[in-house]
């Protein structure tokens, strides 16, 4: 039996649903083909109660069905009642096996299907491309004819599969819907991603449910999961509610057992149930048997796209998760906007197209928003590699702006982590009052601010009227990682800048070609030495990111010398001086430095006399730090020793990575906790600091309150994106937070907490003279509850330290503190042999 | 030092990091004042002849009042101002630093309007009032200066909510361990549990003393029992003696840390009322001397 629709819909997810109700509502006939038997799979699977989100929050819904941010149940539901109204028609329980076209050979149209085997060796067959209409063979024995096919198949239903004996036994899976469903099992965890992570720990949180739980690693570490699941893992594995077993990997699997290759030889163990979850990746070669191309042969490499979503088969569209757009907003516009295109809109302007509009439109050109993305892409270097669709997205994140000559663009020391392009005009870098340097049409500057993380090194102005695109961090991030030509261009321009920054000295681009060429950029794990004391070596390191510590050995022991930020250089004395490395210098947090190759280097002092003097000055300083300590070892050896076990202990409680931090001096901390009655008091009535929690050493207390991380680990993964860096510095929160607590889970810290603002307290003399509300500081969750507003229910949300921007007299805790304990610091201050001296007296 | 190329805004001073406490605030500077004041007032007590003899009445004796007045007011004002988190460029510290500083220098001030004339009146009880006001608050310094770091110490990271969840954790097991003993034994188990461990008056509070610890005898009594008899590993008692030690260890800390926070404290509960007593004697002598005038 032989169908004929109009388009064919493989897969009913947001962006299948989407294309589907679009195609319904304009009455082409059309097929929606769903393998199980409800629609949206993916967000079925989500356990139960989940909450969606609904990002990018800017960018506007277009479709035929409903979404908003809400519990999995409600979505579903929704979209349900809607397919069914819109009539929707939708095959259940249907797999396509195969998609070929019926019309006549498309001339030229030839796909190279390349299929790596496990040899090394490849093998290519090449397959003529049919024109549609294409003829869809489906499971249930039905065929389809189509004009035209969209795919939306996700990656989500593809998950890698476990390949041992015994795999394909029922009490494997590949997914866990409801771990409240199993009880006294002996349950094997396999893969410690996030899934793994995160199922294992379901299935082991009730102890009634009496699981005995396994989660079995291959290697020793975690490294693709999240560093609050792998914390909150090792925390159930000292508990005793789950074992960990690393170095393990499955051999064998039978009823009732599970046989483990691990490092003590084979072993074979009771076991009910396995729950496999080793990541997905899209069904390939099935979609590149239907005539579709990859951009590469990478894993997760994505469709060959039009920009509007046609491949490289005439007629078969790729939308959704496959075509590299996970998120459901993105998906379920694609679905519409597809719809309309083979319906033969083609006028049809995508749906960000208002949000660019406004963007550009205060530009003094007036050009379509078309032109100004061609115009954009053309002039600034890093941008030529990318789509007009990946173009589009870059610019919703991303403003541009025209700057008349001598306008300022941002100031020295301005906190700031953008990058600019170029896009017309110049831009000019005050390095020094007398001395600007011009960056011409195409390049790009404030990249060190988008690397290290910290303030910007120089006032950049307009050199003529100019127009520039002002990319943000995320944005920048997005483009390195999507498009490595972006990332080697940024890179380089960056280290060139740095090192002409770090060094000054009349040096210009040309100079450095030959250092440049060596250098090299390396990533430290923290604790790993970049220099070691006693070793020979004349290469030169350049923190870019993260922070280091000197260190010395003097009287066997290791003595701390000093701290050095991102933005130092380390390495000169052993090449100007020659010998051995004088000290060690190691890294306190991942970090990356820029290797410079000490012959070029040497040469290059050789060639600029005054690199060389500067060079020499830096070195002088560092051999009176080394004096000095070496003269105090004997006078002073425990307060040497002092200063560098509090230096340590300061540099493991993650002051390596801070911009900024509370300190607490328990000499004069008498708790009278009214640093956190301030903090309190001046933002909304929630504390942002837990004095008493927290690490000491030598009375040196580093109370649980935001250290201002110089990449602070919460702006990982923040779906709304409202973590930002403030002009102090400081890292906050914004409204747009959504209160899905991901950053309360990636602090290492433990500084962000989710609560509601509590109802407004009467004011402080009413309270001292006639006792109303609660007095000074956070209030009670009693007092709360009763004053609360009745019927309604304020939103948790993230909150922490935001350093008091915006108040003036800077952090309300410093300011309170009635005894002087609580200071703020940043460490390279703080971190000093000046404080040395001082406790010397 | 390697050179720094990331330079921070000089949002901070420099040296700033280098911090005093309050009694050494800004090198001393509300002390230094506080000496000024005290000089000041001690040789104009000496070059100005009233007579017949100084005297509160005086016009020498009004200007003293005057100022330990104005004093006076602006020093309650501390509790104020430590309340009331408003926005500027102030410091707490520094407002600690002269209040305790330019209190001190009251002593003379106001003994010296006093020309050394006192007497049971209300006058001279302001002048008490005022006096004690001063020593509470001298004690307050004390313990304030040499304190804290024993309350670091003693807490050994631990925060009070954690100190408390410890013996609760202990309770429990005690709880359970209990179960297999005859009644007499567990009663006295039972009397550590249900035995409020910080009851007890403000002396036991101060002095960190609690003789009626149920505890320590519950412990005395089961050393008592299982003294003579070896340890066999296996014994209900001796499990519960491990889990008593322990909850006495953790008792002790924690009466240890309420005692250093209770001396903390104590002395503002005479220092806060004296004042507000202080207040109301002050405007009585005000009043009555103006009424008498």
């Amino acid at each position: 039996m032989t169908d004929r629709v109009r388009i064919a819909i493989v897969g009913s997810g947001p962006a299948g649903l989407s294309a589907a109700a679009r195609a319904a509502q304009l009455g082409l006939s059309h097929l929606l083909i769903e393998k199980t038997d409800h629609l949206s799979d993916t967000i079925f699977k989500y356990q139960k109660g989940k909450h969606v989100m609904a990002t990018p929050s800017q960018l506007v819904l277009r479709s035929d069905c409903d979404f908003e941010a809400g519990k999995r149940e409600s979505i579903l539901d929704r979209w349900n009642a809607q397919a069914a109204e819109q009539g929707v028609n939708v095959a259940y329980r249907c797999e396509v096996k195969a998609i070929t076209g019926t019309g006549d050979p498309i001339p030229g149209s030839i796909q190279k299907i390349v299929e790596r085997k496990r040899d090394g060796t490849t093998d290519t067959k090449e397959i003529q491309r049919l024109a549609p209409p294409y003829r869809l063979s489906l499971s249930d024995g039905r065929d389809i004819i189509a004009d035209a096919v969209i795919m939306a198949i996700g990656t989500q239903g593809n998950p890698n599969l476990m390949r041992v004996p015994g795999a394909d036994l029922p009490h494997v899976q590949y997914q866990l819907d409801d771990p409240a469903a199993y009880n006294d099992e002996h349950i094997f965890v396999v893969g410690t991603g996030d899934a793994g992570i995160e199922n294992a720990l379901g299935l082991a949180a009730d102890e009634a449910q009496g699981n005995a739980v396994t989660i079995l690693n291959r290697s020793t570490e975690f490294a693709s999961a999240k560093a609050a699941n792998v914390k909150a893992l090792m925390a159930a594995a000292e508990t005793g509610r789950l074992s960990i077993m690393t170095e393990a990997t499955t051999a064998k699997i039978e009823p009732g057992f599970i046989t483990l290759d691990s490092r003590d030889g084979e072993v074979k163990l009771k076991c009910d149930r396995i729950i496999a979850r080793m990541g997905s990746a899209p069904p390939r070669a099935f979609v590149e048997s239907c005539g579709i191309e990859f951009t590469s042969g990478d894993r997760l490499a994505f469709p060959k796209l039009s920009p509007v979503f046609e491949s490289t088969a005439p007629g078969i569209f790729v939308i959704g998760a496959l075509a590299g757009y996970p998120l459901i907003k993105h998906c379920m516009n694609q679905g519409y906007d597809v719809v309309e295109y083979i319906n033969g809109n083609r006028d049809l302007k995508p749906a960000d197209e208002p949000i660019l509009a406004a963007k550009f439109a205060a530009l003094p050109e007036k050009k379509s928003v078309d032109q100004w993305l061609e115009f954009l892409r053309g002039n600034v270097s890093i941008l030529e590699g990318l789509s007009p669709l990946q173009m589009r997205e870059f610019m919703l994140d991303s403003e541009v702006r025209a700057y008349r000559k001598g306008d300022l663009i941002f100031e020295k020391y301005d906190p700031g982590s953008s990058l600019f392009g170029v896009a017309q005009g110049q831009a000019l870098v005050e390095v020094s009052p007398t001395l600007n340097v011009p960056i011409d049409q195409g390049s790009i500057f404030g990249e060190v601010g988008l690397i290290s993380g910290r303030r910007r090194g120089a006032t950049v102005r307009a050199g003529a009227d100019s127009i520039m695109v002002e990319v943000s961090r995320t944005a920048a991030l997005k483009l390195m990682s999507s498009n490595p030509p972006a990332k080697r261009a940024i890179t380089r321009i960056s280290t060139e800048r740095q090192l002409l920054q770090l060094f000054g000295a009349g040096l210009t681009p040309a100079d450095l070609t030959e250092v440049l060429d060596t250098a090299e950029i390396k990533t430290v794990k923290a604790g790993e030495h970049v220099i070691t004391e006693g070793d020979t070596g004349t290469d030169i390191y350049v923190i870019r990111v993260g922070s280091m510590i000197v260190e010395k050995k003097i009287g066997g022991k290791n003595v701390f010398l000093s701290y050095l930020p991102a933005g130092s250089y380390v390495g000169e004395m052993a090449l100007i001086s020659g010998g051995p490395r004088t000290a060690t210098v190691k890294a306190t947090v991942k970090s990356e430095v820029i290797k410079l190759n000490g012959d070029a280097f040497a040469r290059l002092m050789a060639a600029k006399p005054a690199l060389l003097e500067r060079a020499r000055r830096d070195m002088a300083s560092r051999q009176d730090v080394n004096a000095f300590i070496e003269s105090r070892k004997d006078s002073f050896s425990t307060v040497v020793d002092m200063y560098s076990e509090t230096a340590k202990f300061l540099v493991d409680n993650g002051i390596g990575e801070a911009t900024d931090v509370l300190l607490i001096d328990e000499h004069l901390c008498v708790g009278c906790d009214n640093c956190e009655k301030a903090c309190a008091d001046s933002h909304d009535g929630l504390s942002r600091l837990d004095r008493e929690a927290g690490r000491t050493y030598a009375h040196l207390h580093v109370p649980t309150s935001c250290r201002h991380c110089e990449h602070p680990h919460c702006m990982a993964d923040c779906p709304p994106n409202a973590i930002h860096r403030g002009p102090d510095g400081e890292v906050f929160i914004d409204d747009t937070c959504i209160g899905c607590g991901n950053c309360q889970r990636n602090c290492p810290y433990g500084v962000i907490r989710m609560d509601s603002v509590p109802p407004k307290k009467p004011g402080l003399l009413s309270w001292m003279f006639f006792g109303q509300g609660p007095g000074p500081g956070e209030p009670s969750k009693k007092w709360r509850y009763k004053n609360a507003e009745p019927g309604v229910e304020k939103p948790k949300k993230a909150i922490k330290c935001d350093m008091c921007s915006g108040i003036e007299g800077g952090p309300a805790c410093v300011r309170a503190c009635p005894t002087g304990a609580a200071i703020r610091v940043a460490p390279e201050d703080f971190l000093t042999v000046a404080r040395l001296d001082r406790e010397a007296n | 030092m390697a050179t720094q190329l990331s330079g921070k805004a000089p949002r901070r001073a420099r040296g700033e990091v280098l911090h005093d406490g309050f009694l050494r605030h800004a090198g001393f500077r509300w002390l230094k004042a506080a000496t000024l004041i005290c000089i000041l007032s001690i040789a104009s007590y000496m070059l100005v002849d009233v007579t017949p003899r100084h005297n509160g009445g005086s016009w020498y004796g009004y200007t003293m009042g005057t100022i330990g007045v104005l004093l006076i007011l602006w020093l309650t004002l501390l509790g104020l101002r430590k309340r009331a988190m408003t926005r500027g460029r102030w410091s707490l510290k520094a407002w600690t630093s002269a209040h305790v500083y330019l209190g001190l220098s009251l002593i003379v001030i106001a003994t010296l309007h006093t020309g050394f004339q006192l007497g049971w009146n209300v006058h001279t009880l302001a002048y008490a009032l005022m006096m004690l006001v001063i020593l509470s608050g001298l004690f307050g310094i004390t313990v304030y200066a040499t304190l804290p770091a024993a309350l670091s110490n003693n807490r050994a990271e631990m925060t009070q909510v954690q100190m408390l969840d410890a013996v609760r954790a202990i309770d429990r097991q005690l709880h359970d361990a209990a179960q297999p003993l005859p009644h007499d034994k567990a009663a006295l188990v039972r009397q550590s549990l249900e035995q409020d461990p910080f009851g007890g008056t403000l002396l036991s509070r101060l002095s960190g003393r609690y003789p009626r610890c149920a505890t320590a005898k519950a412990q005395a009594a089961l050393r008592h029992w299982t003294g003579d008899q070896p340890d066999t590993g296996n014994d209900p008692l001796e499990r519960i003696d491990a889990l008593l030690e322990r909850k006495q260890a953790m008792l002790a800390r924690l009466r240890r840390h309420l005692r250093l926070k209770a001396l903390l404290e104590i002395w503002l509960y005479v220092h806060v009322p004296a004042t507000f007593a202080l207040l109301a004697a002050l405007t009585a002598h005000i009043v009555s001397v103006f009424f008498y005038w």
